[in-house]
């Protein structure tokens, strides 16, 4: 059995094996696949099944396809999913109640038999599953679901070869490069005619999933391969975003101009929320069946920018788009610290890709950086 | 982030295969009518299952299972957790399900949850007390505190204000507190009629020349935020420190266990940070509209 | 009890909080125009709309403020006690009461004549802006919370 932190090279001919090994582990294997014009997560069972020789051209409000001139099989950043798909879904059944008599009887939630494998986990996704991990599982309150599927998966990460359009992980700490958190990583190397993956065993789990996969070790050659790749990534960010004091400084703007600026564009469409990988927001809800016999209580996807989010018994807090724009900058990017110690934005450009106007959180921190405190007073003639 | 000495409890782990901190059945001994709109039950558990004892100043959710839950302070003494008191607003469709809950229904209740009233901090100095409309329910089982607990502080004083004399909230309780001769009780209304003879004007004009050593005071206040933000400014105008002073706050909330984001209040979760919070942290936040 | 028994006018007036610390001339000089007065309980002292002329200070007992809207038939506003003051109309042109005033309980008051408690301010200037120094963090604070009352807070 290769050793935790040994480095092999897998031939592209022997991909199926390797999914294959990976199945035979008892994974299902969910990845990035072609649907619709985009790159989305969904079951894997062959190589035919992932998006061989596409990429992905990205910009504010901007997404589409288009054909690369190699057959790489991992040749693109992220698109609209994020892996919160599986860890924390978008609707979940919490518990169900029966009725007992004048009371009731909660039924624990059965569990979940199957294990997935995610295969193709980008460095700023492997931080986003960090991140929400500190919220579902590393407070006072450990969400069984999460703590569950989490306990069980695979990670297969997969080194970013170039970045996005939209791309800033360089900028939060994030990436590109795969450093830690996966069980394995894949660094795909197309040189000189050969196709090839560069393998990380980063844990035990990972390692007795390779066992008996054919590879070879991995030369001094190939690691400067994978290095390079990395470099290629980091110099093509599309974006930055300047993170010097950046707390400090949205938390001391709630007065800037720049709000109602920006307020005035967003729709509060909550595609941002819906597609960012941290986000984690949520509503609970009951749902009694007809004869009352039985309620249900559901969890599911909520949004600072839904109007109803901040309702209290004289109304909303959040009121208009600005406030609420504010609040999720401020908490994705400030306040996000405070409560759970780390910056809530991995970098990942979701948010700028999938915006229906295009609001680019890069360009709003620079924006209220350089905008004054406070909208100037009209000063008499 | 430290805030107060007080812990939050509540159990937090759940067995594996269990839901994530699953209600408990309780059933409703008695429903008494406060307000118009303001409804008191009492609860007592259903079955062999119950909450561990709460904190003054902690809440629970309650629902009424079907009608969605609602995060609800706990208004009753604290050395008696086995029967549970609630005072509940009539809001929304969630609050009026629980608040119609007759005698023997059985409501869902989870918690306890959040961070209590530090009383201990008062220990040795005067205490005040200011309430604002539904702001008494969640200081009662502080005031059933400082009672049992009188010889360790010195004055205590409470201003407990409403809109009007019929929205006063635990009326002849109140009554029978106004007698008490190691407390000052003062009860006052915004408007009244003219059958009223008590006291007309708001709570915050009452500070000024209410008794006690601002320097050596330790303040807990719960009403409606505006009126929070001028009876902490009176308070800190009196020479009771900033520091001190102690908010409960009240967002929207859906989890109750620091998971869903409702109940951000700028870096606060109110459910896990509060809702008790300092004057001094809040004071900037409360001039922020829309926060 | 008799007028003999009764401490001087101006000790009185020195005892009230709100006169408390003012020059003893400027005290002598009010007590020449301060008379005490008593009321049973609901007594109507003023009525909106009448000549304001003069300025109370309660001693004991309890004074309600009152309001009369076109939609209800009456509403207090205001409640004040022992130590406190009201009715400063004579100070301000229209002189005229803002408000009714009416006792909620048995109370004793000083009444101090407007006009000449106005002209004993303008003669002695300092003393008079002592006097204003006093009067109008009090409107302050009414009108904080008047302007609390208006936003309703207990809806809001």
């Amino acid at each position: 059995m290769p050793e935790v932190g040994s480095r092999s090279v897998l031939a592209r001919a022997e991909f199926p094996a390797f999914l294959g090994a990976i199945r035979a582990a008892g994974y299902e294997i969910v990845g990035p696949t072609v649907r619709d014009g985009a790159i989305v997560y969904g079951p894997i069972s062959t190589p035919e099944d992932l998006p061989e020789g596409w990429t992905d051209r990205q910009d504010a409000g901007q997404y589409r396809l288009e054909r690369r001139s190699d057959r790489a099989l991992f040749g693109y950043n992220v698109g609209p999913h994020s892996w919160k798909k599986y860890l924390f879904p978008s609707r979940e059944r919490l518990f169900t109640a029966h009725r007992d008599g004048d009371s009731f009887r909660i039924a624990p939630e059965p569990v979940e038999e199957r294990r997935l494998a995610y295969l193709g986990v980008r460095a700023c996704e492997l931080a986003a599953i960090r991140i929400q991990d500190r919220v579902f599982v590393g407070g006072a309150a450990v969400d069984p679901g999460y703590a569950h599927r989490r306990d069980n998966v695979l990670l297969v990460a997969v080194q970013c070869g170039q970045a996005g359009g939209t791309c800033f992980c360089a900028s939060m700490g994030t990436g590109p490069a795969v450093t830690d958190g996966y069980d394995l990583a894949l660094t795909e190397l197309l040189r000189d005619g050969r196709h090839e993956f560069l393998v990380d065993v980063g844990t035990r789990r990972g390692a007795a999933v390779v066992d008996g996969v054919p590879m070879r070790a991995a030369g001094p050659d190939d690691v400067r391969a994978m290095q390079a790749c990395v470099a290629r990534a980091t110099q093509s960010m599309g974006r930055t975003l300047d993170t010097t004091g950046i707390h400090d400084l949205l938390v001391s703007r709630p007065e800037s101009p720049e709000w109602d600026d920006v307020g005035r564009r967003c729709l509060a469409c909550t595609n941002c929320t819906m597609a960012c990988p941290t986000c984690f927001c949520h509503s609970t809800e009951e749902v009694p069946d007809l004869a009352a016999e039985r309620v249900e209580r559901w969890r599911r996807w909520d949004s600072c920018f839904n109007l109803g989010f901040s309702e209290l018994h004289t109304g909303s807090v959040r009121v208009t788009t600005p406030t609420r724009y504010r609040q999720w900058l401020t908490h994705k990017l400030a306040t996000w610290y405070d409560q759970f110690g780390s910056s809530g934005c991995v970098g990942c450009g979701r948010c700028i890709t999938w915006c229906p106007v295009g609001i680019d959180i890069t360009a709003e921190v620079r924006a209220i950086r350089s905008a004054p405190e406070r909208r100037p007073e009209a000063k008499a003639p | 982030m430290s805030i107060n000495s007080e812990p939050s409890s509540g159990s937090a782990h759940a067995p594996a295969g269990e839901p994530p901190l699953a209600p408990i059945p309780y059933t409703v001994l008695t429903r008494t009518v406060d307000t118009p709109d303001t409804i008191t039950l009492s609860l007592a558990p259903t079955g062999s299952a119950r909450l561990a004892p709460f904190v003054p100043g902690q809440f629970n959710m309650l629902s009424r299972l079907g009608h969605g839950e609602a995060a609800i302070s706990i208004s009753g003494d604290p050395t008696r957790p086995y029967v549970l008191l609630h005072t509940i607003r009539l809001a929304g469709l969630g609050t009026q399900a629980i608040a119609s809950a007759t005698p023997g229904t059985v409501l869902a209740v989870r918690g306890p949850y959040g961070r209590g009233w530090p009383l201990d901090r008062a220990r040795g100095k005067d205490v005040v007390v200011v309430a604002g409309g539904l702001g008494l329910p969640p200081l009662r089982p502080l005031i059933y505190e400082v009672f049992r607990r009188r010889s360790e502080f010195g004055r205590f004083e409470v201003i407990y204000g409403a809109r009007t004399p019929s929205d006063l909230v635990f009326y002849s309780e109140l009554q029978q507190w106004r007698y008490r001769s190691d407390s000052r009780f003062q009860v006052t209304v915004d408007a009244a009629g003219r059958d009223w003879y008590g006291d007309v004007g708001l709570v915050t004009l009452r500070i000024p020349d209410a008794r006690f050593d601002g320097p050596n005071t330790v303040a807990f206040l719960c009403g409606p935020e505006i009126m929070m933000r001028f009876a902490g400014e009176a308070l800190a105008a009196r020479g009771v420190p900033p520091e001190e002073i102690w908010v409960s706050m009240e967002r929207n909330m859906k989890c109750g266990i620091g998971q869903c984001g409702h109940c951000q209040l700028g870096p606060y979760l109110l459910c896990r940070d509060g809702p008790v919070l300092r004057y001094r942290e809040l004071a900037p936040l409360f001039r922020i509209r829309g926060l | 009890m008799s007028a003999s028994d009764e401490p001087p006018l101006e000790t009185a007036l020195a005892a009230h909080p709100f006169l408390r610390g003012l020059s003893p001339a400027l005290l002598r000089e009010i007590a020449g125009h301060t008379e005490r007065r008593e009321y049973g309980p609901d007594v109507t002292i003023a009525r909106e709309g009448d000549p304001a002329l003069e300025f109370f200070l309660i001693t004991s007992g309890k004074v309600g403020l009152e309001m009369v809207a076109p939609d209800r038939p009456h509403l207090t506003i205001l409640t004040l006690g022992t130590g406190e003051v009201f009715g400063w109309s004579w100070l301000t042109p229209s002189h005229r009461w803002r408000v009714d005033a009416r006792t909620l309980k048995p109370t004793q008051v000083l009444v101090v004549a407007g006009e000449a408690l106005r002209r004993i301010l303008e003669e002695h200037p300092e003393d008079g802006y002592q006097f204003l120094l006093r009067l109008v963090p009090i409107l302050g604070q009414r009108l904080d919370a008047t302007r609390l009352q208006v936003l309703d807070v207990h809806q809001l």
